[in-house]
C-alpha cells in the first residue's frame, strides 16, 4: 500500500494562514492505514490548528471531511455542493489523491497535508517498509520473492556489490542487503543457480522512465 | 591466452609476465597537471594506468579527460567506469569517445553509492550494473552494436575488466560472482585491497577449482598503509574492506615515524607471497594520495624492471 507521513503542523499553518476558511479532507484508503491522512489524522489536524489560531487570536474556520477514497471521482464528488464554501482545502490524501482533488475541483486551492513516501508493508505498528517501486515489468519470480530494485540501494540486477557487510547495506547498518536477502531465499528454495547467468540490461520504458504511465484495460471498460 | 585487442596491459599478462597496474586519483579541479604529475611519477613501474572516476562518488575532474592526457603522455590508461552517475546512453558514448584517442583498457563498475561522497543528496542512475556494463563493451567490441542495436564500425578496441571483492557478504557468492562477471566478458579483474590473506586465498583457490583462473586474469589488490589510523579507518569505516586485527597491531606496534615504512614492508610481504600463488597473474597498486610510494613497491617486491612491449 501507499505509505505517508503527516507533513509538520508548522508547514501547513504556514500554508494555511491567510485564508478565513479551509476545509481538511482525509481519505480512508491506505493513507487511513499507515495512520496518516484518516478521519483521525483530519480531527488531530483540524483540533491542532484551531487551538494554534485561537492562542494566535486569528480568525480561521476549519470543517472536515473524510473520503472513502480521493482516487476516484464518485467520491470525490461528494464534495461538490459544499467545497465552494471554502477558501482552500487541504488534502490528507496521498499525492494521487491531491492531485485528484485538484483536477475535479479546478479552481479551488488545494495542498497536501501529508508527505507520500513509498510503495510499503507495515512491518508493525508504525514502522513501514518499501517492497516495490511499481517498475512495470516484475522479476520476482527470478529473485527469490525479493525486488532487488525497491531493496537494493543500486538497484543492481546481478549483485551482491561488494560493500555489502553481515547482510547489511553499506548505506546504512539499518537497510538489509536485498542481495544477501535473495541470496538466503533461493539457498532455501534450492535455486541458488540462478545467480550466475548474467542478467541483461532493464527495459526501464514500463517504468516512469517511459513517461507517466497510464493502464487501460479494454476488459473492464463500459 | 592470446591478445586481441592493442592493449599493452593484455600483450604483458598473454606473454606470462606478472603484470602490474597502478592507479591516479584526478583533483577536485580542472588542474590537469595534478594527473601528469603522479602519472609521471609511477609510468616507468606499471604497465597501465587506472584514473578513477569519481571515485566514493566525490566530483573530481572526469576519468575520460583524464585517461585523454595519459594518452598525449604515450601512456597506457585504464579508464575506469561507474554506472551510478550516467545512463546506458552516456556510458557507451564515452566509451566510444575513449576508443577514439585510443583508449583500450576499461574497467567496469558500478560505482560506491553517493551516500558517501560531497554530493549525497543527487539522484543516482545505475541504469545498468558492473555486470551489464561488461555485457555492453564485449558485445561493443566483439559484435559491433550498441545496445539499442546501431551497428558500430569501427569497433571499440577494449581489453575489458572488472573488480572482485573477495571479502564482502556473503562470502559463499563471491565466487559465483566472479564466474558471472567472467560469463559477462571480464578479462581481467583488479581485486579489493586484500589485508586478509587466509580469506583472499581461499577465494582464490575455489575460483582455481572452478577454472575462473584460467578465463580471467587475477590481479590482486594492493594498497599500502601509512600509519595506524589508516588502518583503524579501513577496519572500521570503508564498507566491503576486510583489516584483521594483527595487521592494525602491527602496524601501530612501531613508533608513529616508522609506521609509513611497516606500511611499505607490509605491502611488499603481501606481493612476495601472492607471487607464489596460482591463479595471480599481477599486481594492482592502490596507494591512496601516496603515489611516489608506487616506485619503491614495485621495485622492493622485485616486480622491476617491467616488461618491454611494444
Amino acid at each position: 500500500m501507499i505509505k505517508a507521513v503527516p507533513k509538520p503542523i508548522e508547514e501547513i499553518i504556514d500554508l494555511v494562514k491567510n485564508f478565513h476558511k479551509v476545509l481538511i479532507v482525509g481519505c480512508d484508503g491506505c493513507v487511513t492505514v499507515c495512520e496518516a491522512g484518516g478521519l483521525k489524522e483530519v480531527q488531530i489536524l483540524a483540533a491542532s490548528l484551531r487551538l494554534y489560531f485561537t492562542q494566535a487570536k486569528q480568525r480561521l474556520d476549519i470543517d472536515e471531511a473524510t473520503l472513502t477514497r480521493q482516487c476516484d471521482r464518485e467520491y470525490l464528488g461528494q464534495l461538490k455542493d459544499r467545497i465552494d464554501a471554502y477558501d482552500a482545502v487541504v488534502s490528507l490524501a496521498c499525492g494521487c489523491g491531491v492531485q485528484f482533488l485538484a483536477e475535479r475541483y479546478q479552481d479551488k486551492i488545494v495542498y497536501p497535508g501529508v508527505n507520500t513516501c513509498f510503495m510499503g508493508v507495515d512491518l508493525e505498528r508504525g514502522v513501514y517498509a518499501e517492497r516495490c517501486q511499481a517498475c512495470g515489468k516484475c522479476i520476482l519470480a527470478s529473485t527469490g520473492g525479493i525486488c532487488p530494485i525497491a531493496r537494493c540501494s543500486k538497484r543492481m540486477l546481478n549483485g551482491p556489490c561488494g560493500g555489502s557487510e553481515k547482510g547489511k547495506c553499506e548505506v546504512n547498518p539499518d537497510i538489509d542487503c536485498g542481495w544477501q536477502l535473495i541470496f538466503d531465499r533461493l539457498k532455501i528454495l534450492g535455486q541458488l543457480d540462478r545467480f550466475e547467468q548474467p542478467v541483461e540490461p532493464k527495459n526501464w520504458a514500463s517504468s516512469r522512465d517511459g513517461g507517466p504511465r497510464k493502464i487501460v484495460r479494454e476488459d473492464l471498460r463500459l | 591466452m592470446n591478445s586481441t585487442t592493442p592493449s599493452r596491459l593484455e600483450k604483458v599478462l598473454a606473454a606470462g609476465h606478472q603484470a602490474v597496474t597502478s592507479e591516479v586519483g584526478p583533483p577536485r579541479n580542472c588542474d590537469g597537471s595534478v594527473i601528469e604529475h603522479k602519472a609521471q611519477m609511477i609510468k616507468d613501474y606499471v604497465d597501465a594506468i587506472n584514473v578513477t572516476d569519481n571515485q566514493t562518488s566525490v566530483t573530481r575532474l572526469c576519468s575520460l579527460a583524464a585517461c585523454i592526457r595519459l594518452k598525449l603522455m604515450g601512456l597506457e590508461p585504464v579508464l575506469q567506469m561507474v554506472t551510478r552517475d550516467r545512463n546506458r546512453i552516456a556510458l557507451q558514448s564515452d566509451i566510444l569517445g575513449a576508443a577514439s584517442f585510443g583508449i583500450c583498457n576499461i574497467l567496469c563498475l558500478t560505482g560506491d553509492h553517493q551516500h558517501f561522497g560531497d554530493h549525497p543528496n543527487a539522484v543516482n542512475v545505475f541504469d545498468l550494473d558492473s555486470t551489464q556494463l561488461l555485457q555492453t563493451v564485449r558485445m561493443m567490441r566483439d559484435e559491433g552494436h550498441l545496445l539499442g542495436g546501431h551497428q558500430v564500425e569501427p569497433r571499440p578496441q577494449m581489453f575489458i575488466g572488472a573488480a572482485a571483492n573477495p571479502f564482502a557478504d556473503p562470502f559463499e557468492i563471491r565466487v559465483p560472482r566472479l564466474a558471472k562477471k567472467a560469463a559477462a566478458g571480464a578479462q581481467f579483474i583488479q581485486t579489493q585491497c586484500i589485508y586478509n590473506m587466509e580469506k583472499f586465498k581461499l577465494w582464490l583457490k575455489l575460483a582455481r577449482e572452478r577454472g575462473l583462473t584460467e578465463k580471467v586474469a587475477i590481479l590482486a589488490g594492493i594498497t599500502p598503509m601509512k600509519n595506524v589510523g589508516m588502518a583503524r579507518y579501513m577496519k572500521n569505516r570503508v564498507p566491503g574492506i576486510d583489516v584483521p586485527d594483527e595487521i592494525v597491531k602491527r602496524i601501530g606496534g612501531v613508533p608513529k615515524e616508522k609506521q609509513a615504512e611497516e606500511g611499505i614492508k607490509l605491502a611488499i610481504e603481501q606481493i612476495q607471497e601472492l607471487k607464489e600463488e596460482e591463479g595471480v597473474r599481477g599486481f594492482h597498486i592502490m596507494a591512496i594520495e601516496w603515489e611516489e610510494k608506487v616506485p619503491e613497491i614495485v621495485e622492493r617486491a622485485g616486480l622491476y624492471p617491467r616488461p618491454q612491449i611494444n
